[in-house]
Parts: C-alpha cells; sequence; structure tokens
C-alpha cells in the first residue's frame, strides 16, 4: 500500500546511460557487470558516463544538504542528455527523482535535477515498465526470498521484480513476514544508531531465511552490504544475490547468454 | 554497542520486559490495521491521500475556517476562547473553573493537554483533576507520561498495575486485567459523580457546524460530560475540518489505522451546550483553541505535520519505536510523528530535541500508514538539514563529516584514484581500520572486500 513517488512519462528507449552506484563500483562489480549483461541480453546501447562518482545520497540523508547538492550538481552534469538512466538501486534511483528534488527545492537550478530525475530508472522497473517486458526466459532452480528494500516503496518495482522473478523456470519465489519493515541499513544511520540497526537487522534476516531459501535476493547492495555483512560475521550459509545476478545466471542457465 | 545517539542508547538499555510489550503492541497494532483497512477497501491509498488534501486544504485557509468554526460555536451557544500560548491556555482554563465556582475536574485523554502539563498546573493551584481514561488513570497514579499517543501504557504490564493498584489502596493484589478494570471503573464512576466540570479534547471539529468529534473505546468522555455543568473542550487549531460531510472519511480512516477498528466503540458529535428543551447534558461549553506555536509549524517548510490526526499508525509501524519505545523520543510526541512535531514544538529549545528527526532509516513506513499521507520521511530530512545549518550538536553525534567524501565525489579524477588506492584495505586487518564509523560496522558486520575500478576495466575491455 503505497502511493506512487515515480515521475511520470519517463523515457522508454533501449539506447541508456548506465549509473553503476558507488557501492557497486567499489564493491560489487559483478553486480554492474550482471546490469550490462542483461540490459546486453534485451538489446541495449550501453553508454556508461566515465566522471560518474555517487548520486549524494549519504549526504543528504545525514542532513548535510550543501555537500549532498555538490555531488548531486556533478551527476547530473556527468548524465546529461535525454536518454534513460538506469540504476541497479532502487534507493539511488529514489534520491535522484525524489530526495534530490528536496535537496534543490530551493536552489535555481531545481529544473535541471527535476529532468535528471524524470530520465531515471531501477532497473528492474525500467525492464518491465520502460520495455514492457514481463516474461524472463531463464531457468533458475532455487527456493528464493526476496528483500523488497525501503527504497522500493512509492515504485512498481517490487510488481515488475515479483512478476520477473515468477516467470523464471525453477524458481520458488517464497513470501516473508514483515514485508514493510526495514532491515536497519539506512546509510549513516546504521553507524549513527548502531544498537537499533543491528536489532532491525536481526529480525530482517529471521524473516528473509525463515523458509531456509537457497538465495536471499535483493535490489540494493546497500541493505545488502548491511545484513549481508551480519550473516557473514554469523556464518549463515544463504547465498545472496542482486536481482541482476539472478537474471543474468538464469540466462546463463537456459543457454541463451 | 558503542553509540552517541541517546534513542539508541535507550534501546540498547531498555530491559527485556518493556521491550517486549512496545515491540509487541506496535506489532500487533500494526497487523490488524493492515487487515482492517485491506478487508474493507479496494484501494485504502486513495482515502489517504483524499484525506491528506482534505486537511492540507484546511490547513492552507485555516484563517477563514477558524472563524468559521468560532461562528458556528456561539450559534450553538457555546463561549469560544482563544490561546496563543502555553500560559495562556493553561490560565484560561483555570478562570473558567473560578467563574464557574469548579473545584474538582474529570478529563478525558487528550495529548494538547499532556503538552502544555495542565494537570501538574491545575493541582497545584488547589484543583482536583481526574484522568479517566484507564491508562492515563494508571499513568497519573504512577506519575508516569504516555509513551504512545493511542496506547499511553503499552510499555507497562499488569503485575506493575496491579501493585500501583493495591498501593494506591484500590484493593488487594491482583493483576487479571477484567478485575483491575472493574477496580478502576468503580473508582471512577463516583469521581465523575464528585465532579463539577468536565474536560475533553476533541479529535475533529467541524468549522461549517461547530460540532466538536471525540472518539474514545471506553466511553469516559461521555461521562465526564454527563454529570456536570461545565463542559470545556480545549483543542489545538489543526483539529478542523471543513465540514461535516468530511467526517465520514476521516472516523472510517482514524480507527482502522489506529487499532484496526472499523469504527471506534463511542462517537460523540458534540454542538454546543445542552439546549432548553434538552433534559441533560452540560448548561456551559467553553472551547478553547490553541496555537502554542503551531502557527510557527504552519509557516515552516514541514507544515503536512499539522494533518496528523494522531492515531499511532507511524509509531506501531516504525521499527525505531518498536526497539526504543515512546519514552526514548524525551517528549509528549513519540515516534515518527513525534520526531517531527516535537522538535517544532520546541521553539527555541530545538537544538536539544534534533536528534529526534535523526531516529530514523527513512524506511517510509510511516508515510506509507499515514491516513492523512503526511510525507513524514521528507520532514525528517529537512528537519537534519535545519539541525545542520544551526549546528545542532546533539544532531550530529555519531554522523561522519562527510565534507570530503563530497569533493572526492564531485572530482572524478580523485574518485578514480580512491578506487584503486582502496584496494589497499584487503590487505590490512579491518579490525585495524582507524575510522570510527568502520569501527562501529565491524562489531557486528563483516565488511566487503574492495573491487575498486574492475567493473571499468571490464566495461572498456568488453566485446
Amino acid at each position: 500500500m503505497s502511493l506512487l513517488h515515480t515521475p511520470p512519462n519517463r523515457p522508454t528507449g533501449k539506447s541508456v546511460q548506465l549509473m553503476t552506484t558507488c557501492l557497486c563500483d567499489a564493491f560489487y562489480s559483478d553486480v554492474a557487470k550482471a546490469t550490462v549483461e542483461i540490459l546486453d541480453f534485451l538489446g541495449c546501447e550501453i553508454e556508461l558516463p566515465d566522471g560518474q562518482t555517487c548520486c549524494g545520497q549519504p549526504a543528504f540523508n545525514a542532513g548535510d544538504w550543501a555537500n549532498s547538492r555538490k555531488v548531486i550538481r556533478h551527476a547530473e552534469k556527468t548524465f546529461s542528455g535525454d536518454k534513460p538512466i538506469i540504476v541497479p538501486s532502487g534507493s539511488c534511483a529514489a534520491m535522484i527523482f525524489h530526495g534530490a528534488l528536496l535537496a534543490f527545492e530551493k536552489e535555481e537550478d531545481l529544473p535541471a535535477i527535476k529532468a535528471f530525475g524524470e530520465r531515471t530508472w531501477e532497473l528492474v522497473d525500467y525492464i518491465v515498465y520502460g520495455l514492457g517486458i514481463t516474461q524472463w526466459p531463464g531457468k533458475f532452480d532455487a527456493k528464493m526470498t526476496f528483500h523488497r528494500s525501503c527504497h522500493l516503496r512509492g515504485s512498481r518495482s517490487p510488481e515488475a521484480v515479483n512478476a520477473l522473478l515468477t516467470s523464471v523456470e525453477g524458481v520458488d519465489l517464497q513470501p516473508i513476514d514483515e514485508v514493510e519493515q526495514c532491515c536497519g541499513f539506512g546509510g549513516t544511520f546504521s553507524v549513527s544508531f548502531p544498537n537499533i540497526s543491528e536489532k532491525m537487522g536481526e529480525l530482517k534476516i529471521e524473516n528473509l531465511t525463515a523458509c531456509k531459501p537457497d538465495v536471499v535476493a535483493a535490489g540494493d547492495m546497500g541493505c545488502m552490504m548491511h545484513f549481508g555483512g551480519m550473516m557473514d560475521k554469523q556464518g549463515m550459509p544463504y547465498k545472496r544475490m542482486h536481482i541482476a545476478q539472478v537474471l543474468r545466471d538464469s540466462l546463463k542457465n537456459a543457454g541463451k547468454l | 554497542m558503542k553509540s552517541k545517539q541517546k534513542i539508541d542508547l535507550v534501546a540498547r538499555d531498555l530491559t527485556n520486559e518493556v521491550h517486549e510489550a512496545n515491540f509487541i503492541g506496535a506489532k500487533m497494532k500494526s497487523e490488524r490495521r493492515y487487515a482492517a483497512l485491506g478487508r474493507d477497501y479496494a484501494d485504502p491509498d486513495k482515502l489517504r491521500e483524499t484525506a491528506g488534501l482534505v486537511k492540507q486544504h484546511t490547513l492552507e485557509h485555516l484563517d477563514k475556517y477558524l472563524e468559521q468554526a468560532e461562528a458556528s460555536f456561539e450559534r450553538n451557544g457555546a463561549k469560544v476562547h482563544f490561546a496563543f500560548d502555553e500560559d495562556t491556555a493553561k490560565k484560561t482554563v483555570l478562570n473558567i473553573m473560578n467563574e464557574h465556582g469548579c473545584k474538582s475536574m474529570v478529563k478525558s485523554k487528550s495529548m494538547l493537554t499532556e503538552e502544555l502539563e495542565l494537570l501538574h498546573y491545575l493541582e497545584d493551584q488547589g484543583k482536583e483533576v481526574i484522568e479517566t481514561d484507564l491508562g492515563e488513570f494508571i499513568l497519573q497514579i504512577d506519575n508516569d507520561h504516555p509513551s504512545h499517543i493511542v496506547t499511553p501504557i503499552v510499555h507497562k504490564n499488569r503485575r506493575g498495575i496491579a501493585k500501583s493498584f493495591e498501593r494506591e489502596g484500590l484493593g488487594d493484589y491482583n493483576d487479571d486485567p477484567e478485575t483491575i478494570t472493574r477496580r478502576a471503573r468503580a473508582h471512577l464512576r463516583q469521581k465523575y459523580l464528585d465532579a463539577d466540570i468536565g474536560l475533553t479534547g476533541a479529535n475533529f471539529v467541524s468549522a461549517e457546524s461547530g460540532r466538536i468529534v471525540l472518539v474514545t473505546n471506553e466511553g469516559n468522555a461521555r461521562f465526564c460530560m454527563a454529570a456536570n455543568k461545565v463542559h470545556i473542550a480545549i483543542v489545538g487549531i489543526e483539529k478542523i475540518v471543513p465540514t461535516d460531510q468530511d467526517l465520514g472519511l476521516f472516523l472510517n480512516l482514524i480507527g482502522r489505522s489506529g487499532t484496526g477498528q472499523q469504527l471506534t466503540v463511542y462517537n460523540q458529535f458534540i454542538g454546543g451546550p445542552k439546549l432548553k428543551d434538552q433534559p441533560n447534558g452540560p448548561e456551559h461549553m467553553h472551547v478553547i483553541f490553541v496555537d502554542n506555536r503551531r502557527t510557527e509549524v504552519l509557516a515552516s517548510d514541514c507544515r503536512e505535520i499539522l494533518r496528523c490526526i494522531r492515531c499511532g499508525a507511524c509509531l506501531n509501524v516504525c521499527p525505531i519505536y518498536r526497539q526504543s519505545g515512546g519514552h526514548a523520543y524525551r517528549s509528549v510526541y513519540p515516534g515518527p510523528v513525534g520526531a517531527v512535531l516535537s522538535p517544532l514544538l520546541a521553539g527555541n529549545r530545538f537544538p536539544e530535541l534534533a536528534d529526534l528527526p535523526k531516529a530514523s532509516s527513512l524506511c517510509g513506513a510511516c508515510n506509507e500508514v499515514c491516513p492523512v499521507n503526511i510525507p513524514i520521511p521528507d520532514l525528517l530530512l529537512r528537519l537534519r538539514d535545519k539541525a545542520k545549518r544551526e549546528g545542532a550538536k546533539e544532531a550530529m553525534k555519531g554522523t561522519p563529516n562527510l565534507a570530503m567524501w563530497a569533493t572526492m565525489c564531485s572530482q572524478p579524477t580523485m574518485w578514480k584514484a580512491a578506487l584503486t588506492m582502496g584496494h589497499t584495505m584487503n590487505h590490512i586487518p579491518t579490525q585495524l581500520i582507524p575510522h570510527p564509523s568502520a569501527m562501529s560496522w565491524q562489531g557486528t558486520r563483516k565488511l566487503p572486500k574492495f573491487e575498486g575500478g574492475e567493473f571499468r576495466k571490464w566495461f572498456k575491455n568488453r566485446k
């Protein structure tokens, strides 16, 4: 139950710009590779703007809007043009089409920032509602749970993920309890509120692993870095994958890649 | 774990018993809310959106609706008072009591009276005041504060309450909830009869008809009025809705959102003092509209928070509130709504409560359940920005300085250099990384392996 925050009438062409996200740039290169491989498979022409860094969210959430604007301005200039911008993260996408507008509400360059947001898509939202693909021709034998990260609220990404995953041959997507509850990451929140963050993480892990899945999937590496880091510390055996990796590997399993 | 944020420390140090009470209470109410709205409406979001628009419209024309409400009340025979600040509000109540020669007040639950600390003020002036909502009555005998705006004693358990009743001479120790309730009922029945004035809040005020609407589950607000000659309704100026017709929307939302009830048990519509041909009811009705910084909030960029109808749904769904409980917020209004409203209502004491908007992972669950669709996360963010600009120390505790990071992120050469250099991190034991954020993080989490630049290299060489 959520009202949409995503901008209407975003461009849907197949010539796209890829926003890697700072986390994939620094820590999760395979997620970025998987994103490229599935966009390639769909026939997209991908441009990777070289000057890209971060979407500005860490400072924005920390309340340091002046520094956040510096980073957002840089991002807007880096992703110039009118192509759709594809991001393998609901969080960075929401930062650009929703958060940035707040940070710039009193700034002169708000129109440019708004236009930037009006081209930005979370990856799976783009595949399903941008390109109109609702069947994924892959194969992946696994019992799976999906962490609906908080920044997917107010978007159609959760429906999109559900449509694609349930169409993959072999995927047994299991519902989880308390899907609306946050995993406790929240960027700098996890640093300044370590005790609450950890308790939230424990509850999320409990719900995500209650059915003993083969794979715990998510659309945001921020959340996964936090609760995945907790799972690793506790030596939990569940495999974790970004949704892009699931889609890419399913194509490989089906011999399509 | 080490932490500097007060709300995080409260959560860490909470006893298991209190934590469980808060957590389970909140979770249960969230589940009931979800079930009630989902069962009765195909698209509850449309209702929330509409209710939000009605409230926002009212706030944006509050001058007009306040005047209209005043005229309607006076037409109905009620006397209207305006109190700009806390002191005036309290004195107005006292003056009304003195004017009518009242010594003893029975009152129903009102968060505004908590905000004004009205009870202690009147007691200091020699008046007797009795809380008649069961939860509030228990808080009164324990000299405690509500930890939740709808279920004020959610942090307590029946054993503690049984001890309090024993101490107050309300019977031998007995922790059976029904027995506790019966004893409170018997005790309060006499208090209603002994009192000479009844005070209530108002959940809604219709400007068109001059009716106040009260929703309760105990019927105590009715009793507060039944045997008394004077009724005071003390109301925040944001409680107005334009017409009676709007109430259909709000009454359908408030019960479902707060407690998962289709309708609260008692819904009263009070359109003034008793008429000549009515046998019973208060002969005098006074309505006190209280500002107490609400116009400041209205003038701020967080005015949407004044739409709030105090249902408590945002508290119940909030993962931070569930862990910390309501008292952690050190103010009358806890949870997500309190994290916005309390620092704003604090006026120049804003810096003391500037950490409250930080107590959120910005997950947005509060916005998703809000019956008047308040964009709470956006408001929390605006207050974080305000706290940073005003240098409020409480807010910044534990938040890393991001100036260097911002410089790096706006200069691609620096960014790429850092991506390459970061690889050295893989060769030193991570526990030795001297950054406080990294140290705090690693207490319970393993850091991911650094792979900076790998994807860019792969992308360049693909095909």
